[in-house]
């Protein structure tokens, strides 16, 4: 009842855009949504779409582990080591607002087309969001529970594996699902902007090609692609965190 | 004190500044070995100060504690630290049975005993049954149970214990007060017991500090000559207890006026 509810506005919204679309008539920038599905089916059958999802996502996942990876190391060592904080500090707060695009022309020239170019610029901006939030993430560790960590004299390693990784993972998991997103975004624009591989690519030339249909049908494949990695990240967490993630809830 | 008892921990002129401000000025009082003392005073007479400086959580300022007349420069495995605040100080990720077990593994404690260490120790304090629930599906009592378990799998010579049943109901307060005082016995640890609850603070103590504020120093010691095991209805009725509790009543109403002129 409630699914069938929900569904009513965007069923609606796809007749209106259907019988909108005709009444135009032949455009070069929309097409009717049935046309649209017809045209997908098409590029799913001959191999182009599932290609160019492959590049997209390889790209994707590989910036974001490089990227996250980095960013939660540096992330966490900042959260823990005060004097390291405070001497980064200032470098870091002047090249956290240089956009992770505008790095393009650095990686073109170092790296030249292709999935290093995109793969580091993805990695740029999935950096960020890990390193500033499992610094928090750390700082945040309920300070009890710190000299809890002191009073039974754990060594730092311990300390780190037994009290502070596990207090602050749920949080770091959020980072992480924010950053999967933001991979996905930066990955699709880099491949719009210069880098001739991907979804993004795909749809950029389609529309460049006068063929709505076949863009429009890379977009709508672009948010299904976007809707089930948030899905999946989330019924992961909830596996993964479960019981502490209940108890962060109720704080 | 009796000088052919060892204290097993000594505070000699103690000062403890945060900043500008004296907490602690020139404190200086022993536990003896095997003793429950506890510590009274008005809020910010400086007792829980005087508890982490005697765990090693705190360095004091000036002067020395020692600790089996040793002087201490840390927190050390054989004192075991009771926390107030129970629900922060335990691992909620991890089962009742984990967190007991965390002190084992920080004990380096072999893995092959520590299944059934954890289930002694459980036992002990009656969770028994609750090894396999996390902290948020016990309730306060429990979970400061549970806190004591693991400070008990440090096998402590001392247990410190700061308003360890402060924020639990009067029921819970007196029941876990009997058993805390069986399991001192049984274990033979020291305890040194940090509480602004003065009737407590005589039911459970051989002797009891009275702490004078701005800064935290003594201002009275009470020697507890109640014969033990102790009841909550006939110790608390005893004349002797009647007239310790006017006693501190008294010295702590007088402190507390005096702080305020």
């Amino acid at each position: 009842m409630k699914a069938a509810k929900a569904l009513v506005f965007p069923v609606v919204l796809i007749i209106l855009a259907e019988i909108g679309a005709r009444a135009g008539g032949p455009s070069d920038s929309v097409a009717p949504p049935s046309e649209i599905f017809a045209t997908f089916l098409d590029a799913l059958r001959d191999g182009s779409l599932l290609a160019a999802t492959r590049d997209t996502l390889i790209s994707a996942f590989a910036g974001l582990l490089v990227g996250a990876g980095l960013g939660l190391a540096v992330g966490l060592a900042l959260g823990s080591i005060r004097t390291l904080d405070r001497l980064l500090e200032l470098a870091l707060e002047l090249l956290r607002p240089v956009p992770s695009v505008a790095v393009i022309p650095i990686a073109l020239v170092a790296l030249g087309f292709g999935y290093s170019l995109e793969i580091a610029i993805v990695a740029v901006a999935c950096f960020w969001p890990l390193l500033i939030l499992s610094r928090a993430a750390v700082r945040g560790v309920e300070p009890r529970l710190i000299e809890v960590a002191r009073a039974l004299r754990l060594s730092p390693l311990q300390e780190t594996l037994k009290i502070v990784a596990p207090a602050a993972l749920p949080r770091i998991f959020v980072a992480f699902r924010l950053a999967a997103g933001v991979s996905l975004v930066v990955a699709v624009t880099v491949e719009i902007a210069v880098n001739p591989q991907g979804l993004g690519y795909e749809a950029m030339t389609a529309g460049q090609a006068l063929r709505p249909a076949l863009m429009l049908a890379y977009v709508a494949w672009i948010g299904v692609v976007g809707y089930a990695l948030n899905v999946l990240l989330i019924l992961a967490q909830h596996r993964l965190f479960g019981q502490a993630g209940r108890v962060e809830a109720a704080r | 004190m009796n000088g052919s008892e060892p204290a097993l921990i000594e505070f000699r002129e103690v000062d403890l500044a945060f900043g500008d401000h004296l907490v602690l000025g020139k404190l200086s009082f022993a536990v003896r070995r095997g003793e429950v003392v506890c510590m009274v005073g008005s809020s910010g007479s400086g007792k829980t100060t005087a508890l982490r400086v005697a765990s090693g959580l705190i360095r004091p300022t000036r002067g020395e504690v020692t600790f089996a007349g040793a002087p201490v420069r840390g927190p050390r495995r054989d004192v075991a630290i009771v926390f107030q605040d129970y629900s922060k100080a335990l691992l909620p990720w991890r089962r009742a049975a984990g967190n007991v077990a965390l002190a084992l593994e920080a004990m380096g404690a072999p893995r092959a005993e520590r299944r059934d260490r954890i289930a002694a120790l459980l036992k002990r304090v009656g969770l028994a049954a609750f090894a396999d629930k996390y902290p948020s599906q016990m309730s306060g009592g429990m979970q400061q149970r549970l806190q004591i378990a693991r400070c008990l799998a440090q096998e402590p010579a001392a247990l410190m214990m700061d308003e360890p049943f402060g924020a639990l109901d009067e029921m819970t307060r007196q029941t876990l007060q009997d058993e805390m005082l069986d399991i001192a016995r049984g274990t033979g640890a020291t305890i040194f017991f940090v509480t602004h609850d003065l009737e407590e603070a005589i039911y459970l103590g051989d002797r009891v500090i009275g702490l004078k504020p701005h800064p935290g120093r003594v201002g009275v010691e009470l020697a507890v000559d109640l014969p033990r095991p102790r009841n909550q209805v006939t110790t608390r009725e005893s004349p002797e207890f009647l007239r310790l509790r006017h006693k501190l009543y008294d010295f702590i109403y007088a402190s507390e006026s005096g702080a305020r002129t």
